[in-house]
């Protein structure tokens, strides 16, 4: 046999994954040789390290756009950001577990890579220009979040919550590789760009039905990993049963990163289908608006709360992915930085009230905390503006920049439920504000804020108000990020 | 004669699924289970994929069968225990459901024409041939190569992390205590 | 194609029916005179205590779990031993990078002590 080629690979283009990954594997092992049992922090920090170092990477990328690894990845603008923002959920998940897992007792020094090869898999589906990466890229996140879901065993809540995602994750990879099994029986090919261009190809015969069938399990998919309603079921009781940090980085990692590929998708390989899959993404973004917000309604339980309020939050990134344009991609990426500061920064608050003895994430613990931590209840006051969308927050922004782009994009019906439901949501959001303000407090609970929490609180209730009031450089930036076909 | 020998395995696939489905004990569950893998193997063959049919046998019917034998005797679950079931109406509508899957599916399959080759024209001659996978694997795949090396690293921390073992006092709640199971609206 | 196949399919059916064949001689011609105490379980000619059926531990599982991760890893290898005089030096890099992944969940899982007994 004549000597095989193996195609010229550009290392520049995934230099940040390159980075992530090869830096989560030494410091797993530097993590067990070198560093002593209680001083896991010190990985922690390494892990933060890297996550910056792979930023910094990623900076002078911003220029460079092209598809590597036979098209099977492309680096794109779209993707850079979008980098960039998994990069600092990673870093400030990290920080927020630096002190919460020895407070719980449940710290090891895995933890920290683990989240660094999570962040590489949601990297992996930013960038991902095939169905088999994008596949791997959801695969090497799930994984990796059933590990850390479980991370609280021996509580049994965290071995639950593991084993309901583990057992209604593998349904949804099994989905997604049927899915793509049939559209490759369909059109031939698992690569987006081809897809799209066997599509438009009358001379092809591609075969429509099954096409179908294929995208339908591939959206199913992708609608179980954001929560959508009716596939959301699993969110509550993951959310409430992980280690909190960990609900956080799910709340806002795996939807971000599920969103980014699902918008590829649609954008670059199944425009064509658009008349097929507009009318049912519209009808679960509708539900997934009414019924998440409405469940949030009920709660007494502050993480529950928050789960459901993401189940809403999916809705609303949804109506800025059904806009297949490029305003529409922009919209997502604000949406996407300005959910992921909020909700980071709401979930760091929780954690701070979070009492390893009696864990009941309950509304009262809110009650009355202006009086005893004021910065901490007007930080948790910002978040909560931000989620409902009242400015001048980023959260108001945001919800601002999809609803206009979704009307614009003709989707004024689900823009007047998307707005509905948002006042709706002001009620919930501003019960916990209001019972931090004008209640006396009640009970002996203590928040315990440690360095790395004040540091993440600080942070995300700053830039969510930067960003609310000066919107104009974040703009900027998404405005020049372009979703290329990589093909 | 690769109609029947099609038919002959399918049929054995498919009793093997049926009988691990309804077999009372556990044990026997997964013996049926390895009938199906076995059947699954000889069907790769038909589809001109030796390689495949080896890595069924050897992974499939060889290291996942032994896991799964492990799960039963690590739980000591070789009878079913008539559980309590909390949700009665759930088994009919999930068989409901199901049947309409399957009739969508044979739909799929019969007017979707599936015994068409894809748009990419029929299959390479050396298709499924180990050595062409071989050369896919390091050419057109190497990445998604490179990222199963990585998933499969997870999965080994995974393993490490889940099992090492905690004491009691480390944990946050008593064990005993049980956490309310059922989806909460 | 098929046809090449042919002798491990021989080879099944001659497995088989050595199987089928012993079986049935023996309970053709073995005799069947059952006592209870023949019927009891056999535990080294002690009396039997407790059930056959116990849990095993959990480390047999552990085993069994990194077992198949490896297994899934070294099944790669058979194509790479198939190609890697064409694909020469790039292959061996390729194919070297993966092991390294490999060898550092070996590594990892060692140090952790994940392979000792107790």
């Amino acid at each position: 046999m004549d000597s095989i080629q193996i195609p010229p690979i550009d290392f520049r283009l995934i230099a940040p994954l390159l980075v992530v990954t090869t830096w989560a594997m030494v410091l797993l092992l530097v993590d067990v040789f070198a560093i002593p049992a209680n001083r896991k922090k010190l990985t922690g920090y390494l892990a933060i390290a890297g996550l910056v170092v792979a930023g910094l990477v990623a900076i002078p990328l911003w220029d460079v756009s092209g598809s590597t690894f036979s098209n099977m990845v492309v680096l794109d603008r779209y993707s850079l950001i979008l980098t960039w923002i998994f990069l600092i959920i990673g870093a400030l998940t990290i920080t927020m577990a630096l002190d919460y897992l020895p407070r719980h007792g449940i710290e090891q020094g895995e933890f920290y890579p683990l989240i660094m090869f999570a962040v590489a898999g949601m990297i992996l589906m930013a960038q991902g220009t095939d169905l088999i990466v994008l596949f791997l890229g959801v695969e090497l996140l799930s994984i990796t979040l059933y590990i850390l879901t479980g991370f609280a065993y021996p509580r049994l809540t965290s071995e639950e919550a593991a084993m309901k995602y583990l057992v209604l994750g593998a349904f949804a990879a099994g989905f997604f590789i049927y899915g793509i099994a049939l559209t490759y029986g369909a059109v031939g090919t698992t690569n987006l760009a081809l897809i799209a261009e066997r599509l438009a190809d009358p001379a092809a015969e591609t075969n429509q039905l099954l096409l179908l069938a294929g995208a339908s399990l591939i959206l199913i998919t992708f609608a179980f990993k954001v929560a959508l309603v009716p596939f959301h079921m699993w969110t509550p009781d993951v959310y409430e049963g992980s280690p909190t940090p960990v609900a956080a980085f799910m709340s806002v990692g795996t939807k971000g990163a599920s969103f980014a590929a699902l918008l590829r998708i649609l954008v670059t390989a199944l425009p064509a289908l658009e008349p097929f899959w507009l009318p049912v993404l519209g009808m679960l973004a509708a539900l997934t608006m009414i019924i998440g917000n409405l469940g949030a309604l009920s709660q007494t339980n502050v993480k529950r709360m928050l789960a459901y309020s993401s189940v809403g939050h999916a809705g609303y990134i949804l109506l800025s992915i059904m806009v297949v344009s490029e305003r529409g991609a922009q919209a997502f990426l604000f949406y996407t930085l300005a959910y992921t500061l909020t909700n980071l920064g709401a979930f760091a608050v929780v954690i701070a009230l979070e009492q390893r003895s009696n864990a009941t994430w309950s509304l009262d613990d809110f009650t009355g905390l202006y009086k005893r931590q004021p910065l901490l209840a007007l930080a948790m006051a910002v978040f909560m503006f931000s989620l409902a969308g009242v400015p001048p927050t980023a959260g108001f922004m945001a919800k601002f920049y999809v609803f206009t782009t979704a009307y614009e994009g003709g989707l004024g019906w689900l823009v007047l439920i998307g707005v509905l439901t948002s006042a709706l949501a002001v009620f919930f959001y501003l019960r916990v504000v209001i019972r931090m303000f004008m209640h006396e407090p009640q009970g002996e609970l203590e928040p315990t804020l440690d360095r790395g929490l004040s540091a993440d609180i600080a942070i995300a209730g700053g830039l969510t108000l930067l960003f609310g009031i000066v919107p104009a450089p974040i703009i900027f930036l998404v405005e020049r990020s372009l979703v290329a076909a990589g093909g | 004669m690769d109609f029947v020998l099609f038919f002959l395995t399918a049929a054995i696939a498919l009793a093997g699924a049926i009988a691990m489905l309804v077999a009372r004990n556990a044990i026997h569950s997964a013996l049926f289970l390895l009938l199906n893998f076995g059947a699954i193997a000889v069907l790769f063959l038909l589809l001109q994929s030796p390689f495949l049919f080896t890595i069924q046998l050897s992974i499939y019917a060889g290291a996942i069968m032994v896991l799964f034998l492990f799960v039963v005797m690590l739980l000591g679950a070789e009878q079913v225990e008539a559980a309590q079931d909390k949700l009665p109406w759930q088994q009919p509508l999930a068989l409901v459901m199901g049947a309409g899957l399957l009739v969508i599916a044979v739909i799929t399959a019969v007017r979707g024409g599936s015994n068409d080759a894809p748009p990419g024209g029929e299959a390479a001659e050396a298709f499924g041939d180990p050595a062409s996978l071989g050369e896919l694997l390091f050419t057109e795949y190497l990445l998604p190569f490179q990222i199963t090396g990585i998933i499969l690293l997870v999965a080994v921390i995974g393993v490490v992390v889940l099992n090492q073992q905690r004491t009691q006092a480390q944990s946050e709640e008593t064990p005993g205590e049980r956490p309310s199971s059922s989806v909460q609206p | 194609m098929l046809g090449s196949f042919l002798p491990i399919l021989v080879l099944f059916l001659i497995a088989a029916f050595i199987a089928v064949f012993v079986i049935t001689v023996s309970s053709l011609l073995g005799p069947r005179k059952s006592t209870p105490r023949k019927l009891a379980p056999y535990e080294s000619g002690m009396e039997p205590i407790g059930a056959a059926i116990r849990r095993i531990p959990v480390k047999f599982y552990v085993v069994a779990m990194l077992f198949i991760v490896f297994d899934i890893e070294v099944i790669f290898f058979y194509p790479y031993a198939l190609v890697f005089r064409e694909l020469g030096v790039p292959g061996l890099m390729a194919m070297g990078f993966f092991f390294l992944v490999l060898v550092v969940g070996f590594v990892y899982e060692w140090k952790k002590g994940a392979l000792k007994w107790d």
